[in-house]
């Protein structure tokens, strides 16, 4: 199974592996990794789920649409390699993903 | 319009009228709580439900929690123009705010005034807001019955709003009076007609548009504030709009009212909640911890706002029902949070629900409460400190609630406090 490693604000690592198929906000939470909100459950409808992708991934998880994007720009602290979590679908090829999260969900 | 249906007059049941008769706008059947009813049988029989006749217009209401995510997060079809209310807007008077505006005007003016409610700002106003609980519960009569709306509910929401205004302190209640006159429009909510007419619902706003006038021109251009004035009156694109009033009068009713009505209500329907199912007023008396996930509980139980409106953009489709450009789609938050379908034992209030922050009532989207931080935070802080003085806060009679379609307003909810055991 993929390996995906969320990092928290605070430096705190939690690697887990995430099915294929499940999203990386699904990951998060089945895996009760702190700080990931989504509270709309995955329609891409409260950007809760806001994270980062680290630079070497940032090719394979393909761009925002243009939802995800509508949303993002109500989040706080949005940065270029800002995502959605629930938009972004684990497969092989993200085997050893890292994400960071933000200091809060807004 | 409202006369039609008195108070006095006992609404029918839900079950004994024909389902095309069905028209949960009514104003007070939310009032005497019957709309539960009402809503329970539109999500057996007829989720996405056409009513031709009703004193707003005809209108379709939608009732399940996933179809209300679909409209509401699908704003290029389901627009929010000119009103989010299921009456319309009157057109000699409707001062343009960001919730009633689509892509792109509304992203402008919402950005700007975020950073007020945003989680670094927040969290430099816990400790105030700790403040602020605590002097108005320490100054709460232990023993006596007294109103709990008034005292607490209003009183914390308005302090609130005040900080994040910036606003002269004690002039406060003008907050909560404006409040009140922007939520009362009974061509629009069905709201009682005679709380303010028209005529002196204009007036007092014009009133509130003169205060704030004032207290942008003071703030000037140097001024370096993160209230919601500031913010408006020094960001690059929203700085010029004290050149056009009704605007600014428009998006301040919004602030008004998005920091009012909604914690208020929030603030009575959890007592209310606890005293009337004392086994969770049990288990938070055995674990504080709750407080959390008990917040999204109250704000899911209480759906402060009842519905949202939107009007559809173009011909489309929505749970197999045919909806025409033009017509008005009322979203029920108030329905949807109760669809047990989509929530675990939905009709029972579970203040250690898995799940809890899954509710309606922030709505999703872009359109989604830019509040809904500071309300929880109030909420909690609140809860918190309550724990540590109150065995119980117990609720006197049976409260006073608003007659509105919007607003799930409670008026007056007398109280005693009894203080915890030594």
């Amino acid at each position: 199974m993929p390996s995906v490693t969320y990092i928290e604000a605070d430096g705190k690592e939690h690697k887990v592996d995430v099915a294929p198929g499940l999203s990386l906000m699904e990951g998060a939470v089945n895996n009760l990794v702190p700080g990931i909100d989504a509270d709309c459950g995955g329609a891409c409808a409260c950007a809760t789920c806001h994270i980062y992708i680290e630079p070497d991934w940032h090719g394979k998880t393909g761009t925002r649409n243009e939802m995800e994007q509508s949303m993002l720009d109500f989040a706080e602290g949005i940065k270029d390699n800002s995502r959605l979590a629930c938009q972004i679908k684990v497969t092989d090829e993200l085997d050893g993903i890292v994400v960071r999260l933000p200091v809060a969900q807004f | 319009m409202s006369v039609a249906h008195d108070q006095n007059t006992s609404l029918p049941s839900a079950y004994d009228l024909p389902l095309e008769d069905i028209d949960v706008s009514i104003a007070q059947l939310f009032q005497t709580q019957q709309h539960f009813e009402y809503f329970e049988r539109l999500r057996k029989e007829d989720p996405v439900h056409y009513c031709k006749d009703s004193e707003f217009g005809a209108y379709w209401s939608v009732t399940k929690f996933n179809d209300i995510v679909e409209v509401d997060s699908n704003h290029k079809i389901y627009s929010s123009d000119k009103t989010i209310v299921i009456g319309d807007a009157d057109p000699d008077f409707n001062p343009p705010m960001f919730i009633a505006m689509d892509q792109p005007k509304h992203d402008v003016q919402r950005k700007a005034v975020t950073p007020a409610v945003a989680p670094v700002n927040l969290a430099k106003l816990e400790s105030h807001i700790r403040e602020n609980v605590c002097e108005i519960l320490d100054g709460l009569p232990v023993g006596e019955t007294f109103d709990w709306v008034d005292r607490v509910s209003i009183e914390l929401t308005t302090r609130m709003l005040a900080i994040l205004f910036d606003f002269p302190w004690e002039d406060r209640r003008k907050l909560t009076w404006w409040s009140d006159v922007t939520t009362s429009n009974p061509a629009q909510v069905g709201a009682d007609a005679s709380i303010v007419n028209e005529e002196e619902r204009k007036k007092e706003l014009m009133e509130c548009l003169e205060y704030f006038m004032n207290l942008w021109t003071s703030r000037g251009e140097n001024y370096e504030g993160t209230d919601f004035v500031s913010l408006l009156a020094t960001n690059p694109d929203t700085m010029e709009m004290s050149n056009d009033p009704l605007e600014f009068l428009g998006n301040l009713m919004l602030l008004i009212v998005g920091g009012n009505d909604t914690t208020r209500n929030s603030i009575s329907g959890g007592v209310l909640a606890l005293n009337q199912n004392p086994a969770e007023y049990n288990k938070l008396r055995a674990n504080p911890d709750l407080i959390p996930n008990m917040v999204s509980e109250i704000i899911r139980w209480v759906t402060p706002l009842g519905h949202m409106r939107r009007t559809a953009l173009e011909d489309t489709e929505l749970g197999g029902k045919k909806i025409k450009k033009g017509d008005r789609v009322v979203m029920w938050y108030i329905s949807g949070n109760r669809d047990d379908e989509i929530i675990d034992r939905a009709n029972e209030f579970l203040i250690d629900r898995d799940k809890a922050r899954h509710h309606l009532s922030f709505g999703f989207g872009i359109h989604r409460c830019m509040g809904n931080r500071v309300g929880e935070m109030q909420l909690r802080i609140l809860w918190e400190e309550i724990m540590k003085r109150f065995e119980k806060v117990e609720v006197i009679g049976e409260p006073e609630r608003l007659c509105s379609n919007f607003v799930m307003g409670i008026t007056e909810m007398m109280v005693k406090l009894h203080p915890l055991k030594a």
